[in-house]
C-alpha cells in the first residue's frame, strides 16, 4: 500500500522531514509519533499527495478519490455552513445518495443540529469534529489523520475511538498522535520519527 | 571574458570617428537582443523545470532573469543617453522598444519582489518558472499593445534605428552583439557557479557539528 | 467533460454563495469605483478632452480590479481550504476557472455601477467600448486569479499583488481604451480577444503549478 524508501523533505535551507524508510500493506494500521518539529505532519502531507519528497522514492497506491485526509487545519470555508461545506465536498467527491451520507455523518459526529449554522460559529471541537466528517465524507480506502484527537471533548474522543476501531477494520490507516497509549491497541505498525 | 571585453573595446574603436548617437546604438540595440535571449532562457529553464522537476533549472532561470534584468536596465540608460544624443530629452515615448522594456522591466522587478516574499522551496521555484514564462508571453503580446496605442497615444511620428548601415557597419554591429550575448554567457556562468558555491558551502557547514 | 463542467460549477456556486453572504467586495469595489470617478473629475485640467476621461475610466476599472483580485484567495486561505480542494479528485485548472468565472460576475456587478456613471460624469459609452470592457474583464479574471494565487503564497501579498498585475494589465489597457476612442474599433477588440485566449489558455494550464508542491 505504502512503500517509502529512503524519503526526505527540504524546504530551501530548512529540513522538514529527515531521510526515513518504510512499509506499510493494505488495511494496516500504522500509528506515527514523535516530537514536535520531527516531520509528523510533513509525512502526513507526503502520503496524502499534498506535497512531493524533495528525494526518495515514495508510493501510494490509492487514487484522490479514495484519499480521506484529516489535517491541523479543518479544511472548511468558515462562512458556509456544515451542510454547504459537505454538500461543495460531496460533489466535488462524487458521493452518491449525497444528501443520504451527509445527514448520517453529521448524526453520528453529533452536528446535526448545528448543520446550518456557519462553521464560524462553532467550537474548536465541533469544527474538529465537521472536519472529520469532510475527510470520511467520500468513505476512503486509505484514512490519514493528524493529532485527530485534538481539541474533542471526551465524547468526541469516544466517537473517534468508534470510528477508528471500524476503520481499522475496512481502511488502511495513518494516525500520527501525542497520546499512543489510546490508538495503540488498534495499531499493526509504528513509527516513531526523530 | 577577457574576450568579450576586448571584442566590445575593439567595437568602440571602430565607430570612435562617428557621432556619440551612432556609438550609443551599437551598444543599445544589442543590449537589447540580449535581454531579450536572457529572458527567452529564463523561461525555457522554467519550463524545463515544471517538466522535469529538476532543481537546478530554478537557479538556472533566476540566474538568467537576473541578468536579463540587468541588461534591460542597461537597455534603458542607453537608450535614454541615445534619446538625449538625439531628440534633446531623457525620455521619449515614441520610441516603440524603448517603452517595450520599461514595461518589461517592471515586469521583472516584480519578479524578483514575488520571488522573495515566497519561503525558499519547490513552491517558489514552480511560481516563478510560472512567472517566467508569462514574461516571454507578454514580450510579444506587450510589443502589439504598444504599437496599437501609437495610434491614439501620439502623432505618428517615424524613427528608424539609425541610418542605414555599410557593410563595415553591419560588421560591427554584429561583433558588438556577439559580444553582448558572450558577455551575457560568461556573466550567467559565472553567476550560477558562485550561487552553486553559496549553496555547497552552506550544505558543508550544516554537515559539520557545530 | 461534464464532470468538470459540474466542478467548475459547484465552485463557482461557492464563492457567489460566499459574497453574497458577506456582501463585503462587490460593494466595496462599486462605491470605490464612483468614488475615483469622482476623484478624476478633480484631477482632470479643465481642458483635457474625452479622450483623457476614457483613459481614466480604464485606470479605474484595473484599480477597482485589483482590490477585488486582492480578497480572491482570502476564503480559501483562512482553514487552509485550498488543501482540501487540492486533495478532492477534480482538475485543479476547475478550481482556477471556478474563481475567475466568479470573480467576474462581481466585477460585472461593480461595472453595472461604474459604466453608468461614467456616462453620466463624463462621456457616454458606444457599443463598441462596452465590448472592449467585457473582453478586458475576462482577461482581468484570467490573469488576476492566477497572479493572485501566486501573490498569497508568499509573505506579502497585497503589495506584491498590483506589481505583478499591472505590467500584465498594460495591453488590456490599450485595447480598451483603443475600443474605446477609436473610430474602428475592431483592430483593438481583435487584440483584446487575443489576449484573452492567450493569457486564459496559459493560466488554466500554469494554475495546477502555482497551487501544488
Amino acid at each position: 500500500m505504502i512503500k517509502a524508501a529512503d524519503i526526505e523533505k527540504r524546504y530551501g535551507r530548512a529540513w522538514a522531514l529527515r531521510r526515513i524508510s518504510f512499509e506499510l500493506g493494505p488495511n494496516g494500521f500504522l500509528l506515527v509519533t514523535g516530537a514536535n518539529g520531527s516531520g509528523k505532519t510533513t509525512l502526513l502531507r507526503l502520503l496524502v499527495g499534498l506535497a512531493s519528497p524533495t528525494r526518495g522514492s515514495l508510493s501510494v497506491a490509492a487514487e484522490r478519490e479514495q484519499v480521506g485526509y484529516l489535517g491541523h487545519e479543518p479544511l472548511v470555508y468558515r462562512d458556509l455552513t456544515a451542510l454547504e461545506n459537505l454538500e461543495l465536498y460531496g460533489r466535488l467527491y462524487r458521493v452518491s445518495e449525497r444528501r443520504e451520507r451527509i445527514g448520517m455523518l453529521l448524526e453520528r459526529f453529533g452536528l446535526w443540529e448545528a448543520r446550518n449554522q456557519r462553521v464560524a460559529a462553532y467550537s474548536r471541537g465541533m469544527t474538529q469534529r465537521l472536519a472529520l466528517c469532510r475527510a470520511l465524507l467520500h468513505d476512503p480506502s486509505f484514512v490519514v489523520l493528524d493529532e485527530p484527537f485534538t481539541a474533542l471533548d471526551t465524547a468526541g474522543a469516544e466517537l473517534l475511538d468508534r470510528e477508528l476501531a471500524t476503520l481499522a477494520a475496512t481502511a488502511t490507516v495513518v494516525v500520527s498522535t501525542h497520546d499512543p497509549a489510546r490508538v495503540a491497541p488498534l495499531a499493526t505498525a509504528r513509527l516513531a520519527l526523530a | 571574458m577577457g574576450v568579450a571585453l576586448a571584442l566590445i573595446f575593439f567595437v568602440a574603436e571602430v565607430d570612435a570617428d562617428q557621432g556619440i548617437s551612432q556609438k550609443i546604438f551599437y551598444f543599445h540595440v544589442p543590449l537589447a537582443l540580449t535581454s531579450y535571449a536572457c529572458f527567452g532562457v529564463g523561461a525555457w529553464k522554467g519550463l524545463r523545470l515544471l517538466w522535469k522537476g529538476a532543481e537546478r533549472y530554478d537557479l538556472e532561470s533566476y540566474t538568467a532573469i537576473h541578468q536579463g534584468t540587468i541588461f534591460g536596465a542597461l537597455t534603458l540608460v542607453t537608450g535614454s543617453i541615445w534619446a538625449k544624443a538625439s531628440w534633446g530629452r531623457w525620455w521619449v515615448w515614441s520610441e516603440d522598444q524603448l517603452v517595450l522594456f520599461l514595461v518589461l522591466f517592471l515586469f521583472y522587478c516584480a519578479y524578483f519582489m514575488l520571488r522573495f516574499s515566497i519561503e525558499p522551496g519547490p513552491r517558489r521555484e514552480r511560481i516563478s518558472a510560472v512567472y517566467a514564462l508569462f514574461g516571454a508571453a507578454l514580450i510579444p503580446v506587450s510589443f502589439l499593445a504598444i504599437r496599437l496605442s501609437r495610434r491614439f497615444i501620439h502623432p505618428v511620428v517615424f524613427t528608424r534605428h539609425g541610418p542605414q548601415l555599410t557593410h563595415a557597419q553591419f560588421a560591427a554591429f554584429c561583433v558588438s552583439w556577439a559580444a553582448m550575448l558572450l558577455l551575457f554567457y560568461v556573466m550567467y556562468r559565472i553567476e550560477l557557479i558562485g550561487k552553486r558555491i553559496d549553496g555547497e558551502l552552506r550544505d558543508l557547514r550544516e554537515a559539520v557539528p557545530a | 467533460m461534464s464532470a468538470y463542467a459540474a466542478d467548475v460549477a459547484a465552485l463557482a456556486r461557492k464563492d457567489l454563495r460566499l459574497e453574497l453572504r458577506a456582501r463585503e467586495v462587490v460593494p466595496a469595489m462599486s462605491v470605490f469605483v464612483v468614488a475615483t470617478l469622482v476623484v478624476f473629475h478633480f484631477a482632470l485640467p479643465r481642458n483635457s478632452g474625452r479622450d483623457a476621461a476614457y483613459g481614466l475610466l480604464w485606470v479605474t476599472l484595473v484599480f477597482t480590479a485589483l482590490l477585488g483580485l486582492g480578497r480572491s484567495w482570502v476564503p480559501e486561505r483562512e482553514g487552509r481550504v485550498l488543501d482540501g480542494l487540492l486533495l478532492a479528485p477534480c482538475d485543479r485548472s476547475a478550481i482556477w476557472l471556478g474563481k475567475s468565472l466568479a470573480t467576474f460576475a462581481f466585477l460585472a456587478v461593480a461595472q453595472l455601477v461604474a459604466l453608468p456613471a461614467f456616462a453620466l460624469f463624463f462621456a457616454p459609452l458606444r457599443g463598441q467600448a462596452i465590448a472592449g470592457v467585457v473582453l478586458a474583464d475576462v482577461g482581468i479574471c484570467a490573469v488576476g486569479t492566477l497572479v493572485s494565487a501566486m501573490a498569497a503564497a508568499g509573505r506579502t501579498r497585497d503589495l506584491v499583488l498590483p506589481l505583478v498585475f499591472l505590467p500584465l494589465a498594460i495591453p488590456l489597457i490599450v485595447g480598451g481604451i483603443g475600443s474605446s476612442i477609436a473610430t474602428r474599433a475592431g483592430s483593438y477588440l481583435l487584440f483584446l480577444v487575443l489576449y484573452d485566449v492567450l493569457f486564459s489558455i496559459l493560466s488554466w494550464a500554469s494554475f495546477e503549478y502555482v497551487v501544488t508542491e
